[in-house]
């Protein structure tokens, strides 16, 4: 009931206040239903894995075979040029798409359920169990995890799967902790002080009564995990630690860089590729805070209409 | 603070031996025989008899584990392959050009960001700042490797402003002061490159905090008492606005030296990006392990000597 009151009283209490046209927004945004980050990044993430999973319908050759001669500049038969090997840039960059967002929803997934896991039982079990759990947290977010990937991807090969899981499992600290401390003050609610009453197992408390409120958070750090895993995953290709067998953004800028100085659309085009996808996974994971937690939009227009009124 | 020292050393020594138990754990688990991981993959039979009895690999898992501990902790990484010679010898040999780098890189952000962030904030919702935010977003998605390419092919193929590979001229023969200019000119871009996204990272956090500090009473108070704006700003906003920076930038450690190792890569430069790149090519499985071991110390003491700045910055800040 008290989280219900705040929801109904906040809003209340911007609404008296706003005046011009940038606090109104605010307010809208607290109560709409998608803030325009989540519809951009998206529109970019629906576009960018629209063409790679329809690659083999919507572009003509294949992305392995040449295609006409080698670095051509854009032109109307190829609209990105062609690469050193004469294969169609556009080609292989709808396919590189692929490898991108595999990783990014493996990421994504495994970081979620690994975090979850750690993170909840730390928060709700606490004591010697919390501490075991938050050290070993502690530590795997001190590694440097690119430098990890490496020496995974050289000892037991680099197919995409290998690469995907293996950030996975060096993407979930954040989750964990913000997780943890959710449900840290979720357990002494009065609800789980009523189901713990009505006789309900600590287990079942955890999962039907306390973890459905903190889904949202696991939602959107899991989301804000996949722009980074995509950027290490770009940096491992461009070390030539991707996958040999499929094409990948990374693995292209690496192509690009013995011709870097005559052929810059081999550069440009599969780094802008990489910007727009992890802008939209970076806009997105942004917006779906803003709708998951419309406290979170409203505080901040509160602080817009602070700043202002003292300034 | 004594107790506190104590403690975080205490963990950070943790995290350090479970890098290490990690590490022998991959090198026991990968296919193959454990030997190529230890001592590179194209050895003769004597050479690998040597290591084996090295390494202990017929003795018991327990002692070759302790056997690879106190060889790690004397910083003794075995041999390198390719170069036939200790590896910590040849990390080192790299470090200096690293460590410039990584030094003029910070340095410049720094400086940027701070400036960048406090026009920002200064002015919030006007073009400069909505500018801004939309450039710094951009430095955070798009990889540092390839602006680091796009600046090349800009400053250095097209306008030809700066050099764009090594960090001499090769058989440019300076010496004493052209030398450092010399240098100078070949740092400019890399050093650029590794900067843009902390000059980002660090104008967000500035922006943020100037635009709360200036909504304090204190900052009013000093432009009561009649302080130009730049004073209020550089003098009474910004100091507290700095905080959460440098928390943050030290939190970011690791994806900085990722950064420059990516960096050095496309510049050519002669740190231990390109030794680590040449590392993975020719799977020289003792120097990636020492560098990966290496990386999580620098990153880890990184974080204990954050901690301990945000406490000397912040006298409420009270470590137990």
């Amino acid at each position: 009931m008290s989280a219900t009151g705040t929801r109904v009283t906040a809003p209340q209490m911007v609404m008296s206040v706003p005046t011009t046209a940038r606090q109104m927004r605010g307010v809208r945004r607290g109560a709409a239903a998608w803030p325009p980050s989540l519809v951009l990044g998206a529109l970019l993430l629906v576009l960018l894995s629209g063409a790679a999973i329809t690659a083999g319908t919507i572009t003509a050759g294949s992305p392995f075979k040449a295609a006409g001669t080698p670095l051509r500049s854009p032109s109307a038969a190829h609209w990105l040029g062609t690469d050193d090997l004469g294969r169609d840039m556009l080609t292989r960059v709808v396919y590189g798409g692929r490898v991108s967002l595999l990783v990014g929803v493996m990421v994504a997934v495994t970081s979620a359920v690994v975090g979850t896991a750690v993170g909840a039982s730390a928060g709700f079990f606490g004591g010697a169990t919390d501490d075991v759990l938050m050290r070993i947290t502690e530590t795997v977010q001190a590694m440097p995890r690119f430098f990890l990937a490496i020496i995974v991807a050289a000892l037991f090969g680099n197919r995409v799967w290998v690469i995907g899981l293996l950030l996975g499992l060096t993407f979930w600290p954040p989750t964990a902790r913000l997780l943890r401390a959710q449900i840290l003050s979720l357990r002494e609610r009065e609800f789980v002080l009523a189901a713990r009453t009505i006789g309900a197992s600590e287990p079942r408390i955890l999962w039907r009564h306390v973890l459905p409120h903190a889904l949202p958070i696991v939602l959107v750090s899991a989301a804000l995990q996949v722009g980074s895993a995509m950027l290490v995953e770009a940096g491992l290709s461009f070390l030539g630690l991707g996958d040999q067998s499929a094409v990948s953004w990374g693995a292209m800028l690496n192509a690009a860089q013995m011709f870097v100085r005559t052929a810059w659309w081999m550069s440009l085009f599969p780094g802008l590729a990489i910007t727009m996808a992890v802008l939209g996974a970076n806009l997105s994971a942004d917006g779906l805070q803003d709708m998951l937690d419309p406290r979170r939009a409203v505080r901040r227009s509160v602080t817009v209409t602070q700043t202002r009124s003292k300034t | 603070m004594a107790a506190y020292i104590a403690r975080r050393l205490v963990q950070a020594a943790g995290v350090v031996l479970a890098v290490v138990t990690l590490v022998f754990a991959l090198i026991h688990l990968a296919p193959g025989d454990p030997i190529y991981a230890l001592a590179g993959e194209s050895g003769n039979a004597a050479y690998y008899a040597e290591m084996r009895a090295h390494f202990g690999l017929d003795r018991p898992l327990p002692e070759q584990f302790l056997i690879y501990v106190s060889d790690v902790l004397r910083g003794d990484f075995g041999r390198s392959y390719v170069q036939k010679q200790p590896v910590m010898q040849v990390i080192l040999a790299r470090v200096p050009a690293t460590a410039l780098l990584l030094f003029t890189a910070l340095t410049l952000a720094s400086a940027l960001g701070i400036f960048v962030g406090v026009e920002a904030g200064r002015r919030p919702g006007s073009l400069v700042d909505i500018g801004i935010r939309i450039g710094t977003l951009l430095a955070f998605c798009a990889p540092a490797f390839w602006m680091g390419q796009l600046l090349l092919l800009l400053f250095g193929a097209r306008l030809g402003w700066f050099p764009i590979q090594g960090m001499v001229t090769a058989r440019g023969g300076y010496h004493g002061f052209a030398y450092v200019l010399d240098v100078a000119r070949h740092l400019v871009l890399p050093a650029v490159t590794l900067g843009l996204l902390q000059i980002a990272l660090i104008a967000r956090l500035t922006r943020a905090g100037v635009r709360e500090s200036l909504a304090e009473d204190y900052v009013r108070t000093a432009g009561a008492k009649g302080l130009g704006a730049g004073a209020v700003i550089y003098r009474h906003a910004l100091p507290n606005a700095l905080l959460p920076v440098v928390t943050v930038v030290g939190g970011h450690v690791g994806s900085f030296i990722t950064g420059a190792v990516l960096t050095e890569i496309v510049f050519a430069w002669p740190g231990l990006g390109r030794l680590l790149y040449d590392a993975t090519l020719s799977r020289d499985y003792p120097l990636l392990m020492a560098m990966f071991e290496l990386a999580t110390v620098f990153v880890v003491v990184a974080n204990l000597v954050t901690d301990l700045i945000y406490a000397a910055l912040d006298p409420r800040v009270r470590y137990r």
